[in-house]
């Protein structure tokens, strides 16, 4: 009958409305767990490769293993990566090539990590960071090797 | 003891007594036009914060929680933001009725506000026909809606605007009526009278039955009419962008937001006073002592705490439910809520005559 229908669907309409309150109202009332992270106190916890920034390896002695063959600086797809290469001499008197400057473009990276697999000494490898924000866009031109920084023996 | 009551007399007699009657009207008048202001700014910043923590906890938030301790000062700082932001007007745009549409919006929240009863015998004006000029007062508001989608020149606002008129064209009928359901049984549209007849029990729980269908129809009907979700089609953020107000900015944005939030405590305030006895204390019956110790409670604070609950249920909805399309918000009220408020109306009158309520 229409009118046992129409009650019907009024009762089954406040009814299911009734139970989506009910829902949220447990929510509201148990306010224990919040599934958000509180990010300034909490870190996020990142997976192991998750891509920040390009960094270059140092060890303790202060030296790193780029011999600048410049193989990341090809591999880029968007000219982020630019090489400054110097001869360095060494004790027999011969000129050894080496990296002056690595400068690493923040601003350019997509984060594509193929530096990092055309690397063939592993000199390089992504970072966790991830607060990247600076004020000025200048800030983000970065050099990864440390100053006074040398080629680590045995890597050619 | 110190009451609203009693400071409003005070001061009123020691005006009498200082002034010339004109002055002292004047002074009255300021004084009130002030409070009111001031009541409107101070309800914009507390229920705009509480509508983002009840968010918050409805889905497992902490909400706002950097500005002050845990957040509380967000709505200041929001504000604050918005007074000194640029408030843009398009080119295109109807430039008189577009700066107008926000002060009329306000203005219509503000005439509202003059009849309702905050506190025992503390009223700004005390008419005869205070809920008739409740509604009719609160749908000057759609007036400034829709000129301010039409003055933008924007399809968007229009569209919104224009979903607004025929919601609350459609939604005023069953709040009608079910604000039309308690008169029958007070007899009055005064709502010192109304609040005076429910000293032995709220009409929620003496009329029962009828007055219980018309309460809900009521909440339904008004979170509607103040185009809050689930009815929010005149906005609806994820079709229009955000409805009648798209164009707007700074503090002519700011207007239609504190409007909004002002609409929610009146039609609020007004559901607490018809069905749950305004500022009248938790009475029940005969109970003497029971009465008494309820009496301890101010007035005032029975009002506000009547009034906040419902606006947490209308908050409730708005967090729970998703939004209806514009046939189906139709559909509610002309299938639905209308014939279900008219029954409802036919059955408290029959009530009313028979004499079957408390």
């Amino acid at each position: 009958m229409f009118i046992v229908k129409y009650i019907k669907e009024v009762y089954g309409g406040v009814k299911s409305l009734l139970t989506g309150m009910r829902r949220t109202g447990y929510y509201f009332t148990h306010h224990k767990e919040i599934i958000t992270q509180q990010y300034p106190e909490e870190l996020p916890v990142l997976a192991e490769r998750f891509r920040g920034e390009v960094v270059m390896l140092h060890d303790e002695n202060n030296e790193h293993a780029c011999t600048g063959c410049t193989a990341c600086e090809i591999a880029c797809p968007n000219a982020t990566i630019k090489i400054v290469t110097k001869f360095d001499i060494t004790p027999e008197g011969k000129k050894k090539k080496a990296i002056d400057k690595f400068v690493y473009h923040l601003e350019l990276c997509t984060m594509c990590n193929l530096c990092i697999v055309a690397c063939p000494t592993d000199a390089i490898k992504m970072a966790q960071t991830f607060e990247h924000s600076v004020y000025d866009r200048s800030l983000l031109t970065k050099v990864l090797n440390k100053p006074e920084s040398k080629i680590r023996e045995g890597v050619e | 003891m110190i009451s609203f009551e009693y400071i409003a007399n005070s001061f009123d007699s020691w005006l009498l007594a200082t002034c010339p009657l004109w002055l002292a009207l004047t002074i009255e008048f300021v004084v009130v036009g002030t409070l009111c202001i001031g009541l409107f700014a101070v309800l914009g910043l507390v229920l705009i914060m509480m509508e983002r923590k009840v968010s918050a906890y409805m889905q497992v938030r902490l909400g706002p929680n950097r500005v002050g301790p845990k957040g509380m000062f967000q709505t200041v700082a929001d504000t604050l933001k918005l007074l000194v932001k640029e408030g843009l007007t398009p080119a295109g745009s109807d430039k008189f009725l577009f700066n107008l549409a926000p002060f009329v919006v306000m203005i219509a929240a503000m005439l509202a506000l003059a009849p309702l009863g905050f506190a025992k015998n503390f009223q700004i004006w005390d008419i005869n026909i205070g809920v008739l000029y409740i509604t009719a007062v609160s749908s000057i508001g759609v007036i400034g809606i829709l000129m301010a989608g039409w003055a933008s020149n924007n399809k968007y606002s229009l569209m919104g605007a224009m979903r607004s008129g025929a919601q609350i064209v459609s939604y005023e009928l069953s709040a009608g009526l079910a604000i039309l359901t308690v008169i029958v049984f007070t007899g009055d549209l005064s709502i010192s009278k109304i609040v005076e007849s429910q000293a032995d029990g709220w009409w929620i729980f003496k009329g029962h039955i009828p007055v219980l269908i018309a309460f809900v129809i009521f909440i339904i009907a008004v979170t509607a009419e103040t185009n809050r979700a689930p009815f929010d089609l005149a906005e609806a953020e994820s079709e229009l962008t955000a409805g009648f107000h798209t164009e707007y900015s700074g503090m002519k944005f700011a207007l239609f937001f504190l409007a909004e939030y002002v609409n929610i405590f009146i039609v609020c305030a007004l559901g607490a006073t018809l069905f749950l006895g305004g500022w009248m204390p938790l009475h029940i019956g005969n109970w003497e002592g029971f009465n008494r110790i309820m009496d301890y409670i101010p007035s005032s604070l029975w009002f506000i705490g009547k009034t906040f609950f419902l606006i947490f249920v209308i908050m409730w909805f708005r967090w729970t439910f998703p939004r209806l399309r514009i046939d189906q918000l139709l559909n509610l009220e002309w299938k639905y809520l209308l014939p279900i408020s008219m029954f409802n109306l036919l059955l408290a009158t029959f009530i009313a005559i028979q004499g079957w309520y408390f």
